[in-house]
């Protein structure tokens, strides 16, 4: 790549209500304290997590880091084994009925890092915590930092939509709220005809024939990106609020429909719908406070805001004086991209000087497509 | 595929695969990994050279070549100065199953037979050979103002977003911004002196966060698209990118293409004539004819009825239009196109597309 030579501009930093200081310390505070969790997340097995978690614990030891294993996973290939051999090793505890960490010895042990491979297991019986997840928590809270590696069918909310493309389920799972308090996240991304043979295990399996498997592993990679773009989108949020930095950077698109009694708002929102889910990003629905509505249009609006619930979307009234301020104001605090709004009916030559609202979304709305949808058009 | 067909297909000679890995920064690793690809392909005995690649002076990078072939670059003499360029005719000659070519959006030096080195990538899979490329997003044509939006920097060699969708595969290159500025920190990515003024421009986390986040959502689109032909019904959207003389109009295309793309949509680029910049007009169209949208040229007094006329009778739905300049906004005097454009769309969708500059 090109290294861009031009100086980049020192980003804005206004400066932070006592709120957002107080937020600031808090999520420092929460920074620093606990180990640090890191997880690679593969869509599927054989894209090669494993290898390349022990090889960054392998690095890290390298560059004089204090770092044990307390779990490997079965039918280790030739490559995981070599770097397996120079790495410190605590084993199971003993008498374990099945997989198990020595959450005991690695907290006597304390060593900086320790890697775990393989995040989704119970605990067999017996054992301090149910959850493999659990063992990981308390050995974060020691302060010790975490390397472990997971499969997007393990991920509890989105066990469903895998399930449904995979047709097999698996027992085992984490929440989702777990994966997203890891300080970092790495996608372990491969050609789907990598893991493909190693997919085949599994007597389900077979009755796919090689087109249908690829687009099988292609849905989960997919949900796999997305999830994990919206680890990194969130972790962004975090950084900057930690900073104190309010700014968007619109790397993820997100849509805002503004309803009034008035516009074409069944089609905004579904337009909105689409174009969020599109872009896999986004949908918000607003509605600036209206006072002596008529009945009818109360009904209307009322409508309105139910096609919003039905396309999930959530909800916000607005109450201001200046509903464009208003409008704005949600805008960057949402980091909104695009904002969807109903014709101006405002017309005439008397008006023809004076910014109409739909003018002023445009003219002040920085950053931001301005979508505007005709009153009646009915597609 | 019946039979009959299978059989006419494999006299045509086959197309070769291209395979691109995409990253969000140097340094995240996609020569490694481009040539770690390679090797696995020799030891799975396919005939595989490295026809370009850029060691940036990586120990590791350049250990990860030992044992396979490499096509010699060409030099190319440019205003007294020893240029070198892959060499697409000795490959082409060596023609092996599988060619390893980096930084796919390079410019070739002037004077090299082609401009661009997609364009000597796309020789080599017309010959059959498969290829395997890396770029990084910062080069996708479309997200050109939402790149300088996050970076402050113009990227200025760019790739076509239609070339990028040729690709059989588009698979991403991880790597956290923080072990990515570790890296930097310890000169893995750069010498040390070069790499103290990179942290201080590009390299800072909230960008990186942001530049991988593109990287990953545009690697899902890569396979939404390429597998949900049945899946997604045909968009009943169908986008006009009105084309202008003014600067604002190059933004107005990318984003007009790439939500088109996006939604499935169809998408045409209309300017309408007489223009106070007529060649700069011609230069837009011919901008957005190079992504690949059809383009038409109106005549008329009154733009704004043009326009609509031309989306009525062509079933448009939604209008692309620039941002008017603030300037542009007089308390008398001439409004903007835009405005009355605005005001005039009683039954078509309008899009008035954000200027995007760096905060």
């Amino acid at each position: 790549m090109a290294l861009p030579h031009s100086p980049m501009p020192e980003i804005a930093r206004p400066r932070p209500s006592p709120e957002q200081l107080l937020k600031q310390v808090e999520a420092e505070e929460r920074h620093s304290a606990r180990g640090k969790l890191k997880i690679f997340l593969g869509y599927a097995s054989g894209v090669g997590k494993s290898f390349r978690m022990l090889d960054e614990g392998r690095r890290r030891k390298m560059r004089g880091q204090d770092v044990v294993v307390a779990a490997t996973q079965r039918a280790a290939s030739p490559e995981v084994e070599t770097v397996l051999r120079s790495l410190e090793v605590i084993p199971p505890p003993a008498g374990a009925a099945g997989p198990a960490i020595d959450v005991e010895a690695v907290l006597r042990r304390h060593p900086e890092v320790v890697l775990i491979d393989g995040l989704a297991y119970h605990n067999p019986p017996g054992s301090k915590n149910p959850e493999r997840w659990q063992d990981v928590d308390e050995l974060l809270s020691a302060g010790i930092s975490v390397i472990t590696s997971i499969n997007l069918q393990f991920i509890k909310e989105r066990q469903q939509q895998v399930e449904a493309i995979r047709g097999k389920t698996v027992k085992e799972s984490v929440p989702e709220a777990f994966i997203r308090t890891a300080d970092e996240i790495e996608l372990v991304d491969a050609a789907p005809e990598y893991c493909a043979a190693h997919s085949l295990e599994g007597g389900q399996q077979s009755v796919l024939n090689a087109d249908q498997l690829q687009r099988q592993l292609s849905e989960l990679r997919e949900i796999a990106l997305v999830l994990a773009a919206d680890v990194v989108d969130h972790q962004l949020e975090e950084y900057l609020r930690r900073q104190g930095i309010q700014q968007a950077y619109g790397a993820h698109e997100r849509v805002l429909v503004c309803v009034t009694p008035r516009s074409n708002a069944e089609l905004m929102i579904r337009r909105g719908r689409r174009q969020a889910d599109r872009f896999h990003g986004e949908l918000y629905v607003v509605y600036v406070q209206q006072d002596d509505l008529k009945p009818e249009d109360q009904r209307v609006l009322e409508h309105n805001l139910s096609c919003a619930v039905e396309q999930n979307a959530p909800v916000e009234v607005l109450h201001a004086e200046d509903p464009i301020a208003a409008i704005l104001q949600f805008a960057a605090d949402h980091g909104i991209t695009q904002i969807f709004v109903g014709h101006s009916q405002q017309s005439g030559w008397m008006n023809r000087w004076k910014p109409n609202p739909v003018e002023r979304l445009i003219m002040e709305g920085d950053g931001i497509d301005i979508r505007i949808f005709p009153h009646t058009e009915s597609q | 595929m019946t039979p009959a067909n299978q059989s006419t297909n494999e006299q045509v000679k086959a197309k070769g695969k291209l395979r691109i890995l995409l990253g969000y920064a140097a340094g995240v690793g996609k020569t490694y990994k481009m040539l770690e690809e390679a090797q696995q392909l020799k030891r799975e005995g396919r005939d595989v050279v490295v026809g370009y690649f850029e060691p940036h002076g990586r120990k590791d990078t350049i250990a990860k070549l030992e044992g396979l072939e490499l096509i010699p670059r060409r030099r190319i003499e440019y205003r007294g100065h020893s240029f070198e360029e892959m060499d697409t005719d000795a490959i082409l000659g060596r023609h092996p199953e599988v060619c390893a070519v980096d930084e796919f959006p390079h410019t070739n030096i002037p004077g090299s037979e082609r401009a661009k080195r997609w364009e000597d990538v796309a020789l080599l899979l017309d010959a059959g050979i498969d290829v395997l490329t890396t770029m990084n997003i910062q080069h996708l044509e479309s997200l050109n103002d939402q790149m300088r939006e996050i970076t402050g920097v113009q990227v200025r060699e760019t790739i076509p977003d239609w070339v990028v969708k040729q690709a059989d595969e588009v698979i991403l290159v991880d790597l956290p911004p923080g072990a990515l500025l570790n890296r930097l920190q310890r000169g893995v990515i750069y010498g040390t002196d070069k790499a103290e003024r990179a942290l201080a421009n590009f390299f800072k986390e909230p960008t990186l966060a942001a530049l991988r986040e593109m990287a990953l959502r545009q690697t899902a689109h890569e396979i939404d698209i390429r597998h949900d032909e049945q899946g997604v019904n045909p968009s009943p959207e169908r986008i006009l990118i009105h084309i202008t003389e003014s600067p604002a109009t190059a933004a107005v295309i990318r984003r007009g293409k790439r939500v088109a793309d996006y939604l499935k949509a169809e998408c045409f680029a209309v300017g309408v004539l007489p223009s106070p910049n007529p060649a700069q007009l011609e230069r837009h169209l011919d901008f957005a004819r190079k992504l690949r949208i059809e383009t038409r040229v109106l005549e008329s007094e009154d733009p704004a009825e043009a326009l609509f006329d031309f989306a009525r009778r062509n079933g448009v739905t939604q209008i692309f239009l620039a941002k008017p300049s603030k300037r542009s906004i007089p308390f008398l005097g001439k409004r903007p196109l835009v405005m009355d454009i605005v005001r005039l769309a009683k039954d078509r969708q309008i899009t008035v597309v954000a200027e995007r500059k760096h905060a």
